[in-house]
């Protein structure tokens, strides 16, 4: 053995010391005097952590793992590890601007050790600041018109149908068709009034009619599911139009709920059973990939494109559903289908959940860019010429952020809308 | 001081009006109805004068269609501390003349110190009502104003002037106020807020009878604008498009 190091003096133990005055008596890692934390203000994490659907906010260890997972980080300077902390030093998150960037996409939990929930963190804190009148005047005015209209878009309720009369195959309306049907569609606000929402509104009218499905639509009846109002705050706008679509949806005999958006899907599988509703819903995707052998035949006409696919946060991250988009787009005879670094469960956001989509100003002071902006980069450098989407706030999003970003040439269409492609040539 | 905000209940303008089978007004059946949005801010100047120098606010409207109870839960949410319908036999398209009629005969029992209402309301942009109720409440009447102070009995209000000009003006109170525009913009009402005083809100109402129109005017007809001509695309690039124009003015005799 090397003489070296088996020659270690013992360590000298002594029962007290006292050096310069100071007791330093017992074990040697001990603490001689009490930290005082006095720069740190707990009291506005536990004003958070108080919350119902707050508490996991005080479980952040500050690893910072949701940081480079954080979609408005990629465009900013955000993510709950750093909204901890801003709380810990002296931000009162009820008041701050920071509380309105946040879109729960939910990568951030999925790769969270503690569990800190943004998704129910989020809807608690900024139900206090609706309550206490802090509302961004843009959201204000979405859900001013979500209680007026019944959309966020503020138009009329009773022009909720008015799409359907662009539609050359039929569309029956609850009310006037008088009979069950098997599959009830609830079509959402913006396919139902906005431009390129009524474009796949129309594209799955044809679907379904051509896979001879017998279904029926609420119309007039139907309001807009209200979950992305919730989480941007108004849970009492939630529970009202909640109450209102749970009744219109017992009011009439049907086997199989379908949405267009992954939104509604999380709003009626997730939320909606909290107020009595107990039945499933499917995403239209789910729907179709289960009459994939009767549709494939159909599709006769080539789409010859390299084609990438945005994951909607709330089908993918939240519903865990990643496949059912991607087979209906590989049914597609001549399209390519590429996928970005960023996607299924690493997926990013458009920027338009958990009120995102009525901040667009708002964030534009928080961020370098738009998320769908940063998105469609991320699109355009894969190679795509068309942008495939499923859920009904990316297409009015995506389209814009190409031609905010001179890209133009990249085609933003619904995956709805590919199958009518490619079913009508 | 009692501040009393009247309102009214007019068809939603996201709807596509459609005239009755008559041909003589709206057909009523096919739209819905919402708060004048002038009355919307007309609310807000009420609540942020009561918050300024105190007092209790009252809201008072005609329930044309039996659906205001919305309206005046929203305006108790948003600060008002009594609210009030004039219910009985009505039908939609009352005018102004009954309108103000029934309004002043209900606020002259609230001892009213200052009364706000919207300058107009989009149904028939006829900016009578303020005028009407200070007439018929014998006070003075200032509109189309954009902010309202009181302060020892006076009020002070900002008028707008065509060409970007602000007049301001001192009055005594009692007055009418017809507001176009709050100080600050309606603050936001949320509706759990909204459910829970409908619960517990007691709505005082005021019983008239539909004697038939105020004034002697009655609307004969009404019809959706007749277009008469319409823009003319001219195809092509930027030359021919301008030897098309050329060409035009030229049969046009214009050159």
């Amino acid at each position: 053995m090397d003489a070296g190091l088996d020659k270690v003096d013992a360590i000298f133990e002594k029962e007290t010391a006292i050096i310069d005055g100071v007791d330093i008596s017992g074990p040697w890692n001990r603490m001689f005097k009490e930290r005082v934390i006095w720069e740190y203000t707990p009291e506005l994490i536990d004003k958070v952590a108080d919350l119902p659907g707050g508490e996991s906010f005080a479980w952040c260890y500050q690893c910072a793992k949701c940081i480079p997972v954080c979609p408005v980080d990629m465009v900013g300077n955000y993510g709950p590890r750093k909204l901890y902390r801003m709380a810990q030093t002296g931000t009162d998150l009820h008041k701050s601007e920071e509380l309105w960037l946040c879109t729960t996409c939910a990568n951030c939990l999925r790769v969270c050790k503690k569990v800190v929930d943004m998704v129910q963190i989020m809807p608690a804190v900024r139900e206090q600041a609706v309550l206490d009148g802090n509302v961004p005047e843009e959201l204000q005015k979405a859900f001013e018109d979500t209680a007026k209209f019944g959309n966020p878009l503020g138009q009329g309720q009773r022009k909720r149908a008015a799409w359907t009369k662009k539609s050359d195959v039929p569309v029956p309306i609850m009310k006037k068709h008088g009979q069950p049907v098997d599959v009830l569609w609830y079509v959402g606000s913006y396919p139902s009034y906005h431009p390129r929402g009524i474009d796949a509104a129309l594209a799955a009218a044809r679907i379904f009619n051509a896979l001879g499905i017998d279904f029926g639509i609420l119309g007039p009846e139907e309001k807009d599911d209200g979950d992305t109002q919730r989480l941007a705050g108004e849970s009492g706008l939630f529970e009202m139009l909640a109450e209102h679509n749970i009744a219109m949806f017992n009011k009439y005999e049907w086997n199989t709920l379908v949405v267009t958006g992954p939104h509604e899907l999380n709003a009626f599988k997730k939320e909606y059973p909290k107020l009595g509703f107990d039945r499933s819903a499917l995403h239209y995707t789910q729907f179709l990939v289960q009459h994939l052998d009767q549709l494939k035949p159909m599709l006769k006409h080539e789409i010859k494109a390299t084609v990438t696919f945005h994951d909607p946060c709330y089908l993918g991250r939240h519903h865990g559903e990643y496949d059912a988009p991607r087979e209906l787009l590989r049914a597609i005879p001549g399209l390519e289908l590429v996928e970005m670094g960023r996607c299924r469960e690493n997926g990013y956001c458009c920027g338009g959940g958990g009120g995102g989509m009525w901040l667009d100003s708002f964030t534009q002071n928080h961020t370098t860019m738009r998320l769908s902006e940063r998105r469609v980069l991320e699109a355009v450098a894969y190679g795509a010429e068309i942008l495939a989407v499923c859920c009904p706030f990316e297409v009015s999003r995506f389209e814009d952020a190409a031609k905010s970003t001179g890209n133009d040439q990249l085609k933003v269409l619904d995956i709805l809308e590919l199958l009518d492609q490619s079913m009508r040539g | 001081m009692n501040i009393v905000v009247a309102i009214k209940h007019i068809p939603s303008l996201a709807d596509e009006l459609e005239v009755n089978d008559e041909g003589t007004n709206l057909d009523y059946d096919m739209v819905d109805f919402v708060l004048n949005e002038f009355d919307e801010q007309a609310i807000e100047q009420a609540v942020l004068v009561k918050e300024a120098s105190g007092g209790a606010v009252t809201v008072v409207g005609v329930d044309v269609i039996e659906e205001l109870d919305g309206v005046l839960h929203t305006a108790l949410a948003k600060g008002a501390d009594k609210a009030v319908k004039i219910v009985g036999d009505l039908e939609p398209g009352i005018d102004s003349h009954t309108h103000a009629r029934w309004l002043a005969d209900a606020i002259k029992e609230m001892d009213a110190d200052i009364i706000l209402t919207g300058v107009q309301a989009a149904d028939d942009l006829d900016g009578q009502i303020g005028p009407m109720l200070a007439a018929h409440l014998d006070m003075p009447y200032l509109g189309v104003v954009t902010g309202v102070e009181v302060a020892h009995r006076v009020a002070t209000l900002y008028k707008e002037y065509a060409g970007g000009m602000m007049g301001k003006y001192a009055v005594s109170l009692p007055l009418v106020v017809g507001v176009q525009a709050a100080t600050k913009p309606p603050r936001y009402a949320p509706i759990s807020k909204i459910r829970q005083i409908a619960k517990t809100a007691v709505i005082e109402e005021i019983e008239v009878d539909d004697d038939g129109p105020g004034a002697a005017v009655m609307l004969r007809k009404m019809s959706p604008p007749v277009s008469t001509g319409h823009a003319n695309m001219l195809p092509g690039d930027a030359e021919a498009v301008a030897e098309k124009i050329i060409a035009i003015i030229k049969e046009r005799g214009l050159l």
